[in-house]
Formats: structure tokens, C-alpha cells, sequence
């Protein structure tokens, strides 16, 4: 079977390589890639939509159909792990508690709780202890700055390398580290299950109705050009505003769904005890 | 022998994403471990990422961020000057979709564990037989 399989790899690699010999070299201003809508792009697109970071432009006006597209499908991952993966009402057998000053632990067995509020005990997981001062002092003090950085880069994307989806991520990846230095009961506290659903639907919500807004004011869908009406603005700076609305979906549905997706993976979907 | 080493660099970028799609190919046939498929698919991934930025590529010129020059005083540009934005564009939404179906895919294995108790693609199979002559 290895044999087999490392036959067929070579064999396809060998027919792509006979191809390359037909492609342009590396580097080629010339190549067929950078000839036909590129040059119109990278000529038109600071004066037809005000935005000097063309990928930008490209992403969520030019090609914003297909950015959409690609943030629903982003969405539907989301829920797909959801569905398949959670599980509800279902309590742990077993819990852990920690005695805050001695550091006694407690195993409870059955269904019964320590109130956690009492300020005495504190609920651990029970595979996975994470109690690291360090790290935790550290993190609490990254996250701020995390996440006023992944604001940046959302905002920021009109001028620099940046937008709703690296923002999205970096937003996502900031709760992510939450949970994983504290717990994941901690980071649900802070953004629970169901905001984090509403969040990755609303910024589905937030692109298509920038689209469906154009066609209420007499555009096209996507034709953000039509928001000059209602923004006072010229045509074209409206352009770049109406981009800036849509990386803000863009990144409020990424940030939902990379929450979800590493609460549902963690915990194998039961959102109590996770890494 | 001349030519082929001025072919290889010439277009050594094509020769890096084909070993990179290669590696990621015989991952996923070959080996018997679901993630490790799993790792093998988004080696393949990667290799197509390279490939599309690095046609994207052009000698001499910059990323595609222009000046703003206030109240729309554009200099001309030249498309020569700055590398190809529209690969990047594609990509940029490829790595995050990747991401994400990365994320259904560790699903979908945690859920296979939790049924056959094991990842290793003969013993899934072994399993799914017996349980179908039990059935019989």
C-alpha cells in the first residue's frame, strides 16, 4: 500500500513538473496572472474606491461576492462542528474543586456542587490542571492588547497589510488564549455560547444588508457606491466606507466562529472541561 | 544538464509547491491514522497557497499598498511596480476557509473516536465489518 501510494505521488508530481516547463518563470511581470485585470486593478482601484491597500479593494468590493460567499462558508463550518459535535445536558460524573488556602483538592462524585462563589473553592478540570501563575498574570495582561491590536488591523485595513479576516482571527485567538490559560468555563463567562452564534450570524448580517442597503438606494448588490445618499459622502469615498462596514462582518463572523469551533473541539462539545 | 538547473531555477518555486502537494498527497493515501490525513490534506493546502502567491510574484516590485495622496491627487501608476494583488486576495480567504474546514475535520474525527474507540483506519474497518455480520 506504500509502495502503491508513493507510486501515484511521484507519478502525479512527475506529469506537474513536466507542466511547469510551459509556465512563466518566477517573477515574470509578463505571466498571464498579472496581464489581464491585474494592471486595472492596481491602476483604478485608489481612484475608483479611495483605498490605497488594493487587496483590500479587491477582497470586499471588487471580488465581494465571492468574500461573501467565502464568509458563509467560513459560518457553515461553524455550525457544522456545532451540530455534530454538542452535546446538551449532559453533567460530568466527577467534579474538582481546589481549597483556596491550603490547596487541598476535593473530589465530588455524583451531582453534587460546591458553590463556586463562596470565594473559598475554586472549580478545576479534572484532566488538565492549569495553574501557573506566570502564565496566567501574563496573559491577562496580553489580552487587552491583543485585542486592541486585532481592532487596529480591522480598521486599519484601508491603509496597511490587514482587515476583517486577520482581525477576525486575531480577536478569536485572543479568547482562545483566555481559555487556554485560565479554563473554558472562564472565557464562556466572558463571551457565552450563544453570543458567540449570534455574533457569527450578525456578521453575515452585517455584509448582506451592506449589499442589501445598495439595492434599496438604487445600486447594485455589493455596489457600495449607492451609499453616498444616506453617508454624504462622493461615490467613491462611499465605496471605501462601505468596504470598511463589510471587513467589520467580515470580522465579527470570523472571530464567532474560530470561538466556536475551538469551544466545541476542546471539550468535545460539552463546554464544561476543556483544555 | 545546463538547461535542466536553469529550468529548476527559473521556475524553482513550481518545483517546491509540486514536492510540498507531493508530501501532502501520499500523506493522505498512504497513511493509516485519520489525523494524520487530516495533517496530510492541509500540507496540500499549503503547497496550493505557495503556489498561488508565488505566481503572483513579480521582480522588482513592492506589495500593492499605494500612497494616498489627500483630496485625490493620484500619481499614475504603474502595474509593473507592484507585485499582483489579486493571488493574495484569493489566498487570504483560502487560509482562513482552511482553518475552519480544519476545524469540521477534527470534528469529525473526534466523533469517529467516540464511536470505534481508535483512529486507525484497518481497525475502523474491522469494526465496521464485525458490526455489519452482527447485524446479519
Amino acid at each position: 500500500m506504500k509502495i502503491f501510494s508513493l507510486i501515484i505521488a511521484v507519478a502525479v508530481g512527475c506529469v506537474l513538473l513536466y507542466a511547469t516547463g510551459d509556465f512563466p518563470s518566477w517573477g515574470d511581470p509578463a505571466s498571464p496572472a498579472s496581464t489581464h485585470v491585474s494592471p486595472h486593478y492596481l491602476e483604478k482601484a485608489l481612484e475608483e474606491t479611495s483605498v490605497p491597500n488594493i487587496v483590500t479593494a479587491v477582497l470586499a468590493d471588487y471580488r465581494g461576492y465571492d468574500t461573501m460567499f467565502e464568509t458563509t462558508v467560513i459560518f457553515a463550518a461553524g455550525a457544522a462542528c456545532v451540530i455534530l459535535l454538542r452535546l446538551f445536558g449532559i453533567r460530568p460524573k466527577e467534579r474538582y474543586y481546589r481549597h483556596l488556602l491550603t490547596g487541598v483538592t476535593i473530589h465530588v462524585i455524583g451531582d453534587r456542587k460546591i458553590p463556586e462563589d463562596s470565594g473559598t473553592f475554586e472549580r478545576i478540570d479534572n484532566l488538565w490542571v492549569p495553574h501557573d501563575m506566570i502564565i496566567r498574570s501574563i496573559c491577562r495582561f496580553l489580552i487587552p492588547f491583543l485585542q486592541l491590536f486585532a481592532l487596529y488591523v480591522i480598521a486599519h485595513g484601508h491603509h496597511s497589510p490587514g482587515g476583517g479576516f486577520q482581525g477576525g482571527v486575531i480577536l478569536g485567538a485572543s479568547v482562545i488564549l483566555m481559555a487556554i490559560s485560565m479554563n473554558l468555563r472562564t472565557s464562556l463567562e466572558r463571551i457565552r455560547e450563544k453570543t458567540v452564534a449570534l455574533l457569527a450570524a450578525l456578521g453575515i448580517l452585517i455584509y448582506s444588508g451592506t449589499g442589501a442597503l445598495c439595492i434599496l438606494l438604487g445600486g447594485n448588490y455589493l455596489d457600495y457606491s449607492a451609499l453616498a445618499r444616506i453617508l454624504l459622502v462622493s461615490p467613491v469615498e462611499a465605496r471605501s466606507l462601505g468596504i470598511l462596514a463589510v471587513e467589520i462582518g467580515v470580522g465579527v463572523a470570523v472571530m464567532a466562529t474560530m470561538i466556536a469551533i475551538y469551544q466545541n473541539l476542546a471539550s468535545s462539545g460539552r463546554l464544561d472541561e476543556g483544555l | 544538464m545546463q538547461d535542466l538547473i536553469r529550468e529548476i531555477v527559473a521556475g524553482y518555486n513550481y518545483w517546491l509547491y509540486i514536492v510540498l502537494m507531493m508530501i501532502g498527497l501520499y500523506a493522505m493515501i498512504a497513511k493509516g491514522n485519520l489525523v494524520k490525513k487530516i495533517a496530510g490534506m492541509n500540507i496540500f493546502q499549503t503547497a496550493i497557497i505557495l503556489f498561488y502567491v508565488s505566481i503572483g510574484c513579480k521582480k522588482g516590485a513592492t506589495i500593492p499598498i499605494l500612497e494616498h495622496a489627500p483630496h485625490g491627487a493620484h500619481h499614475a501608476v504603474r502595474a509593473a511596480d507592484y507585485i499582483n494583488p489579486l493571488p493574495h486576495v484569493l489566498m487570504l480567504t483560502a487560509i482562513v476557509v482552511s482553518v475552519s474546514t480544519l476545524g469540521v475535520a477534527l470534528a469529525l474525527v473526534i466523533k469517529v473516536y467516540q464511536s470505534y474507540g481508535t483512529l486507525e483506519e484497518s481497525e475502523i474497518r474491522e469494526a465496521m465489518r464485525e458490526a455489519k455480520t452482527a447485524e446479519e
